[in-house]
């Protein structure tokens, strides 16, 4: 029997302290920016989100996990008024987003999964057709377009028309737009979709440094590493309908908080979950000599198969 | 109000500062088709003919100048909105803005408008060089006006309602090449059969044509016309601001 520690205990412990940093990682505060509840939204006879309740803690990194098609480009739509409520209400930052939508949008900033510029105009144009949807008068328009541009690295492409961009680029384009009006609460939709890793790597800095400077963010995302590397709390949703939310510890001890990994002589990888790593030794010693067996702390995806029956990827 | 101005000049920023990338395409675009028409009905066929007491070309500048409105403004407003919601999806960070209905509905109104105005000034300015008929009055200039705003409003109906490209190229088949053709651009709709005016009195052009011409030749000037045009713009803009408000994914 080979017993393996896991290549990612050292990253998960990693991030296990990284979530310590945030005053939310319990889940505790009632300053709630997001409140929305009984939130249903139908296409037809399919319906697309499930009477949901969700509530996102001021200063927080909200994860949005699930697979393809699951409802979380359509719950982030609904929150950022983009698609209306069949039922339920969204509270964003105090205001109604059905009441006073005007006000809740004001709250808020968005970068949605698909690029979005105008690409008939130029990445500066970009920004200041951004700048004045939301009502930024002009000596501060151009002061918080150089700041951003600075801040996110972009003054050499601030020329180009947003074609000439590759993807990461057009997502930093994106990003200073979506900041132009320091808004409280910022929601991104899948933000790495499509990006290679080191773009990927640095749109994860951007986010943290926001959330440092204390901007809200709310993130849907399949990739259970960026949810693990970025989140406070996580909620998953299949189907439409929210399975569990929490803190990513908290998820994991749901299920267990060891997993032993096998591949048994029925030549399938078997997980089993243990409150403790001396439980899972203990079960480890019952195995048998010629199964490779690994233990390692649990993560977001063994909690979401464990509790959806299938994977974030969508099978 | 200066409020509302300003978010009106907001939306349409960008859609002029596009404007201004494009000018010699948006020129040639939007005046081919007049000439065309001039040079063939007004030049080709209608030489010495005369119409309801003037001159055939006096009588066509005004029904094209109209026809220009509807193309120029329709297909701009139309075009840019549709590409901008199916294709870049940058009409999605306009609505995200914390910007009224209605400002985003005249905001976005205004670029249909201001090339409709360029083309039909054109149009006009050649018409008037072919014949000393034509009056430039500041009547003519308002039924220009409403009749761009009117056609441009129209538009954003039509690029709201479109699913696809193809969509806009099917609403552009049906109203459009008809009321080009049948509105009263190239003869006088008294002519047509009972049953055939009914049905051009429904569409807006019809009432363009009319008061343009009406304004553009001195006639006695129908109020009733456009009164019918403002009516047709006040139509599309609640339906704008509706289908906005309504929206679907």
């Amino acid at each position: 029997m080979r017993c393996q520690q896991s290549a990612s205990d050292n990253e998960r412990d990693a991030t296990s302290g990284r979530t310590g940093l945030s005053a939310f990682a319990d889940g505790g505060s009632t300053d709630d920016i997001i409140v929305g509840n009984n939130i249903t939204k139908k296409f037809g006879n399919k319906t697309a989100v499930d009477n949901i309740d969700l509530r996102v803690h001021r200063g927080e990194i909200f994860g949005f996990l699930g697979p393809n098609g699951a409802g979380k480009t359509t719950t982030i739509r609904i929150l950022t008024t983009l698609a209306n409520l069949d039922s339920g209400t969204v509270v964003i930052n105090g205001h109604d987003i059905v009441r006073d939508t005007i006000g809740a949008k004001a709250s808020m900033g968005v970068i949605q999964q698909h690029i979005s510029l105008d690409k008939d105009l130029t990445v500066i144009e970009n920004m200041q057709q951004h700048a004045m949807y939301h009502k930024l008068p002009r000596p501060e328009r151009k002061k918080r377009i150089d700041e951003l541009v600075e801040y996110i690295g972009l003054h050499e492409y601030v020329d180009y028309k947003v074609d000439a961009l590759s993807g990461g680029w057009k997502k930093r384009a994106a990003i200073v737009c979506a900041l132009l009006h320091s808004p409280q609460i910022l929601f991104l939709d899948e933000p790495t979709v499509g990006l290679d890793i080191k773009a990927r790597r640095l749109i994860w800095d951007i986010i943290r440094k926001l959330n440092k400077s204390g901007t809200t963010i709310f993130l849907t995302t399949h990739y259970i590493e960026e949810a693990e590397a970025l989140c406070d709390r996580v909620a998953f949703i299949d189907q439409g309908k929210i399975i569990a939310m929490g803190t990513p510890e908290e998820l994991c001890k749901k299920v267990g908080a060891t997993t032993v990994e096998y591949f048994d002589g029925d030549k399938k990888t078997k997980y089993v979950y243990f409150s403790s790593r001396g439980e899972a030794n203990d079960f480890v010693n019952t195995l048998g000599a010629n199964d490779t067996v690994t233990i390692r702390n649990t993560n977001l995806e063994d909690c979401f198969v464990e509790l959806t029956g299938k994977s974030v990827g969508g099978n | 109000m200066f409020d509302h101005l300003k978010e009106i000049y907001y939306v349409a920023w960008a859609d002029l500062r596009f404007m201004r990338h494009t000018m010699v395409n948006v020129l040639i675009m939007s005046l081919m088709a007049p000439l065309l028409y001039l040079l063939a009905f007004g030049y080709g066929m209608g030489r010495g003919i005369i119409t309801e007491g003037v001159s055939y070309i006096a009588f066509i500048v005004p029904g094209i100048v109209a026809l220009t409105a509807l193309s120029a403004s329709f297909s701009s407003t139309s075009s840019r909105m549709n590409v901008q919601r199916l294709y870049y999806r940058s009409f999605d960070e306009m609505m995200l803005g914390p910007l009224r209905l209605s400002s985003i509905v005249i905001g976005k109104s205004i670029l249909g408008v201001v090339r409709g105005l360029i083309s039909c000034l054109i149009i006009f300015a050649i018409g008037m060089m072919l014949t000393s008929e034509l009056q430039f009055t500041p009547l003519f200039v308002l039924c220009m006006i409403v009749s761009c705003l009117t056609f441009s409003l129209l538009g954003e109906t039509a690029a709201l309602l479109a699913k696809t490209h193809q969509s806009m190229s099917t609403f552009s088949t049906l109203i459009i090449l008809p009321m080009t053709f049948l509105c009263g651009t190239f003869f006088s709709i008294g002519s047509m059969p009972e049953w055939l005016r009914m049905v051009l009195y429904a569409l807006p052009l019809t009432y363009s044509s009319t008061s343009m011409r009406e304004s553009a030749l001195g006639w006695s000037f129908s109020v009733a016309s456009l009164a019918m045009l403002v009516a047709f713009g006040i139509a599309f803009y609640l339906a704008n601001i509706y289908l906005l408000k309504t929206r679907r994914v």
